[in-house]
């Protein structure tokens, strides 16, 4: 099975065609309903900046936390063949101790908020390892071992909360979450792209790329070369901490307020699709970190063009859903071989059959 | 006579062809099966005694040939197929489930009827164990016996299956003396009962035991067929390991002294891993020695054991005379020993990734985690040994999977020859690829040895290793039972010392 | 005779051992509350409240546990039997007939089941995304068919839903002297059936062992001759139809329709399998197990909040901590015994 998959995703475009096609789709499909959809305005907001504006630019901000969770969870679906589920409650987690550590006493300055920020990072880490050592050490599926935390994740956001939905109010958090005087472009996706250059850099200067996609693809050869994979699958996990200190913190910022219940609730479930529609194997080994940010570009852009349509934001699920079928069953193995017998029918019918015809004689 | 052939001829398979990419793995072979009798198919790696058994059993389907059951002509499209035309395999792999009970497996998957009759399994199943005697309860998780007991489990399950041809696919390779004659009688008895059994195995004690016919195999092609008595056992091994291109024998003549005066490179005493029995061993510089022995003879296991592949148990080693622990692969590979894996597919390439990316692999490992080799690099050095070696390839960034066995081999060989090693380990690096690339394989390793590497050897084909090897080690059950050198190196005396007869 | 039965005890199997631990951590706990606690958990009341409060739980445990040991997933059957019980009531009040609602609830279950089956099991897409899409359309329809509370207001209904079992004999007297019996609902009786029902299709039927052996070994149980794809489809088939059952006992349970019925139902059946020694590679697993699985996740819940942590967050985390106990101890004890088999 893993073999005919991947057979299909090392030709042409590759894996990045059926989440590049999705998307040419929906700026079509958006472009007839709508030609003014994607018109993009220079205005000013309430605070008197100078922003910019429109439903794609709102599409690519609205991604922001799912395509930084995406970029993590790739990682971890590479290394060990299964999803991290409980990156919505460590977002949750996350985002609390970003807030507590903000309104530990005195006023909140840059200083403070990048060791927020810090200590988000540390704790999301913490839980990475948590996670990553059930995977690596225990050998546990990354889904079973990441039940545990999905469950109490959110609890524990509340202990830290203290169960109340503390707000912050700060110029410097509403300008991470929503922008930086002077500059139109939301923040949000601002910390995507930089986030996007960091895993680049990382892959520059580390080995990471190689050596994960070595361990998901052939653990075995990959030990007879010398990759310790215990240690590759606990940097993912860990890589993916970051990830969600990132997207929690975003969150927060946005709304200037932690609630525990709803930050990123059932992100977990995006996560995994954008990974999946980027074209990137559920079962682990090749990735493309791309694929999974335009995956999350994708789900973005369906649930902003049912909203568009008037579809409630609790009824888009269902569209959803049905897209999602549509892609997957699109790039499922079995369709996918069945067209190619047909095409190579279609091309080598001839030297086939005279082929055969030799064998016989 | 000739109708009383016809009667007694159980299956026929003519002609058998099998192509798969870059690889012709069956040509022209044929193979009769008579009634109530043992049949040895013997043949080393490569031989394509496996690819025939899959063809039989309906896991491959053959390119052009004809196979016959009983005179009629059939076609086998699936394991579920070759079942119900009266052809059972046991692999040496278990096919049963380990967490069913021992009743549950034999009866699964052929019972008529919602609803299980378990009492009546297990009493069936008792009878059957009992009558074999299988040392089972019917009752007892599957997982919960020896691998043994599973195998003659599945045996059990063949048998009731009331099968007329039964392959038992290396059936021995996990039994113990014990063990091995209890299965001998239930063959025995099976052969009373006229059932026609396909014997594979790679010991060739007990091919003389309880086989009535040998057909052998060799690179994809019939040998011939022989009975049993009529057929030597040194004989057995020369046609097993076969004397072929002669082309070559003027390859790495006249070297074989030199060694005495190197410095040793690696010394290994009372070497042990979780699969190798201790040994000894040690390598000069720019030597080119091979471990020689049949397949399950140990070879493997014990350049594993030097590797650290295995979990290493005991022994002490030395490299250039100091002492050094090699635990782990990595271990190996600072101290500038590389080492081609014999399971091209399971432990050598990743399939998905680029030619360039498997070239650099062991390289990478070994220049740390953080120490890429930058994109440019990486793409000079597979263009380098693209064309050192030959390799053919769309380009560098084809994934290896879709390469052919012998170029999917080459890209390991240059992702070690990238590390410069010191010593390289080459566990069957000719298996399963054409001839020309054999040959262009065994130059380098000669090439190689000039420059002061040292290599050690393996192979299934002695010609070869007596092209390239100084010295050979030999092993059977497990054990070094010889090491020949100067004079020896010859092609008798190898055989004599493997089947052996060694003096 | 007797000596003959001694000798032909078999060690546990894989399944048995799990469940065993399952059903003594279950007792132990059980009974250190009673000690501790006393009070409720005293009467046989207690029990019966925990099996009201989680019989449609338990019907989609069973069927999550099958596909669990086929080696599947399932994580559609919380949002399944959502848009169950939301139809459902939405089809009552407008005058519908409780036998077709039945008809209903079974017939979504099923189709579900069926797209999930044939998806899987014959265009072979991986079943995570498959039932998270499931999950997800059945989610959507739920708030497309009403975003508010619908209340029941079938008469016929009502009367079924207040139809409990009584058993005198196992009722307490209240503090102010009445006597109350036990009351069981009909939902309870139905998720009963349902895990009898399938402890003996999983023991004695051939579908149910072929489920066990694909989840075993995938190619061993191909080359024994068993049909993969169809008993896959059959583990995702009586899933779905397991969902539904549920739904119509959720609604009888809670007598209304909300979007947010059964959230997070999913990860609980998750939980309740695993804890009652369901593998998530497949092959080990019973229904027994998962139905003490399923009754000690709400143990733990009753307990906390009998200590006096009040604060919902305790029961999580406690759920959390047990999850975590449990997948160690399974990986350990298996781990322990396939490294003495070895040797």
């Amino acid at each position: 099975m893993k073999k005919e998959k991947t057979k299909f995703f090392s030709t042409g475009l590759g894996q990045l065609t059926i989440p590049l096609v999705a998307i040419f789709l929906l700026v079509i499909f958006n472009l007839i309903r709508d030609p003014s959809f994607f018109g993009i305005v220079l205005g000013h907001n309430n605070d008197g900046n100078i922003v910019l504006s429109g439903n794609l630019i709102s599409i690519i901000n609205g991604a922001s936390e799912l395509a930084v969770l995406a970029m993590g969870m790739t990682l971890v679906t590479a290394a060990c063949g299964g999803q991290d589920i409980s990156v919505g409650a460590a977002a949750a987690i996350a985002g609390s101790v970003f807030v507590k550590v903000l309104k530990s006493g005195g006023s909140i300055g840059g200083g403070k908020v990048l060791i927020a920020f810090i200590a988000a990072c540390v704790v999301a880490m913490l839980f990475g390892t948590f996670n990553g050592t059930l995977v690596a050490v225990f050998r546990i599926q990354p889904m079973i071992a990441t039940l545990i935390l999905y469950t109490c994740g959110r609890s524990i956001a509340y202990w830290i909360n203290g169960g109340a939905t503390p707000t912050v109010s700060s110029p410097i958090i509403t300008a991470i979450g929503g922008f930086i005087p002077g500059i139109p472009v939301p923040t949000p996706i601002i910390i995507v792209v930089i986030v996007a250059i960091l895993f680049k850099l990382v892959f520059h200067f580390t080995s990471l790329e190689l050596f994960t996609q070595s361990v998901g693809i052939n653990g075995s050869a990959a030990r007879l070369n010398g990759i310790n994979s215990t240690f590759i699958k606990l940097l993912s996990f860990i890589i993916l901490g970051v990830c969600v200190a990132v997207s929690g913190s975003i969150g927060v910022s946005r709304l200037g307020l932690i609630n525990h219940e709803t930050l990123l609730l059932d992100i977990e479930m995006d996560t995994i699709l954008a990974v999946a529609i980027g074209g990137n194997n559920l079962g682990g080994g090749k990735f493309r970190i791309s694929g999974s940010i335009i995956g999350a570009y994708v789900i973005q852009m369906l649930t902003v063009t049912l909203y568009a349509m008037k579809v409630s934001s609790t009824d888009v699920k269902a569209y959803k859903a049905i897209v999602i079928i549509l892609l997957v069953v699109i790039g499922s193995p079995v369709i996918k071989s069945r067209f190619e017998k047909l095409m190579s029918r279609f091309k080598n019918g001839r030297s086939e059959i005279s082929a055969k015809g030799a064998g016989e004689s | 006579m000739d109708s009383k052939m016809q009667e007694s001829t159980l299956l026929q398979m003519r002609h058998i062809e099998k192509r798969f990419p870059g690889v012709l793995a069956l040509h022209n072979v044929d193979f009769t099966l008579r009634k109530g009798e043992i049949h040895a198919l013997m043949g080393e790696n490569g031989a394509g005694k496996s690819t025939l058994i899959k063809i039989l059993t309906g896991v491959y389907q053959m390119d052009g040939g004809v196979i016959s059951i009983e005179g009629e002509n059939v076609s086998i499209r699936s394991p579920q197929d070759a079942q119900n035309k009266g052809i059972s395999t046991v692999y040496q792999e278990i096919t049963l489930c380990p967490n069913l009970t021992v009743a549950e497996n034999m009866f699964i998957g052929r019972e008529s009827g919602a609803w299980i009759k378990r009492k009546d399994y297990e009493q069936r199943a008792d009878e059957i164990l009992k009558s074999l005697g299988i040392p089972a309860r019917s009752t007892q998780q599957l997982g919960s016996c020896s691998l043994a007991v599973q195998q003659m489990v599945a045996i059990a399950r063949a048998v009731d299956m009331k099968c007329k041809v039964l392959i038992l696919d290396e059936p021995t390779s996990s039994l113990d003396d014990k063990e091995v004659n209890m299965l001998f009688d239930l063959m025995r008895d099976l052969k009373k009962q006229g059932v026609g059994i396909i014997f594979v195995t790679h010991f060739l004690e007990q091919v003389y035991e309880v086989s009535d016919r040998i057909t052998v195999l060799r690179n994809g092609e019939l040998v011939g067929e022989y009975l049993t008595e009529d057929l030597p056992q040194v004989e057995l091994v020369a046609k097993m390991i076969g004397k072929e291109l002669d082309e070559l024998s003027a390859l790495g003549e006249g070297e074989e002294e030199k060694e005495s005066v190197k410095e040793v490179f690696y010394e290994a005493e009372g070497l042990s891993s979780s699969d190798a029995m201790p040994f000894d061993f040690c390598i000069h510089k720019g030597e080119v020695n091979g471990f020689t022995g049949l397949l399950g003879s140990g070879r493997s296991e014990s350049v594993r054991a030097i590797f650290g592949a295995d979990k290493v148990n005991g022994g002490a080693v030395k490299i250039k005379g100091e002492p050094v622990k090699i635990t782990r692969p990595i271990d190996a590979m600072k101290h500038g020993i590389g080492y081609l894996a014999e399971d091209r597919k399971r432990d050598g390439i990743i399939a998905e990734l680029s030619v360039r990316e498997n070239i650099i692999l062991a390289l990478q490992v070994m220049n740390g985690f953080f120490k890429p080799i930058s994109r440019s690099e990486s793409e000079a050095f597979a263009d380098e040994y693209i064309k050192v070696l030959n390799i053919k390839t769309a380009s560098r960034e084809t994934p290896v999977g879709s390469l052919s066995g012998g170029n999917q081999q080459k890209v390991i060989l240059a992702r070690w020859l990238l590390t410069h090693p010191d010593y390289l380990i080459l566990d069957e690096p000719t298996r399963g690829i054409d001839v020309g690339t054999k040959l262009e394989i065994q130059k380098l390793v000669l090439k190689l040895a000039e420059e002061g590497v040292s290599v050690t050897f393996i192979s299934s084909e002695v010609e070869e290793m007596l092209r390239t090897c100084s010295r050979l080690i030999v092993m059977r059950d497990r054990h070094i039972v010889g090491e020949l050198k100067g004079r020896d190196l010859n092609q008798s005396q190898v055989m004599k010392t493997i089947a052996g007869g060694e003096a | 005779m007797k000596k003959d039965k001694m000798t032909r005890r078999e060690p546990l199997t894989d399944t048995q051992l799990l469940m065993s631990i399952t059903i003594g951590i279950f007792m132990v706990m059980y009974i250190l509350a009673m000690i501790l606690f006393g009070g409720g958990f005293l009467h046989a009341q207690q029990i019966f409240d925990m099996l009201n409060d989680n019989a449609s739980l338990i019907i989609v445990s069973c069927g999550l546990t099958i596909v669990m040991i086929g080696g599947g997933i399932d994580i559609s059957v919380g949002a399944v039997t959502s848009l169950v019980v939301m139809s459902c009531v939405l089809y009552l009040n407008n005058g519908g007939n409780i036998f077709v609602s039945i008809l209903l609830a079974l017939g979504i279950g099923l189709a579900f089941g069926a797209v999930h089956g044939f998806l899987i099991s014959y265009l072979e897409i991986q079943p995570f995304i498959v039932t998270l899409a499931g999950m997800f359309f059945a989610r959507g329809m739920t708030t497309i068919l009403s975003v508010n509370p619908q209340k029941i207001a079938h008469e016929g209904f009502l009367k079924l839903m207040d139809a409990k079992l009584e058993i005198g004999w196992l009722g307490y007297v209240a503090k102010n002297g009445n006597k109350v019996p036990a009351r069981i609902e009909l939902g309870v009786i139905v998720a009963i059936v349902c895990v009898a029902v399938i402890f003996i299709v999983l023991k004695y039927v051939r579908l149910g062992r072929n489920f066990y052996a694909m989840g075993g070994n995938q190619t061993s149980a191909l080359m024994l001759g068993i049909n993969i794809k169809r008993t896959r489809f059959l583990s995702y088939l009586i899933s779905g139809l397991l969902s539904g059952i549920s739904g119509y006992v959720f609604m009888m349970h809670t007598g209304a329709g909300n979007a947010t019925n059964a959230a997070g139902m999913e990860m609980n059946a998750i939980a309740s399998s695993i804890i009652g020694g369901t593998l998530l590679t497949g092959g080990v697993g019973n229904v027994i197990g998962t139905f003490f699985g399923a009754m000690t996740l709400t143990t733990i819940k009753k307990i906390v909040v009998s200590s006096g942590l009040n604060d919902p967050w305790w029961q999580s985390i406690t759920t959390g901590g047990m999850l975590c106990f449990f997948i160690l101890l399974q990986s350990v004890v298996l781990g322990r015994r396939a490294a003495k088999k070895k040797n």
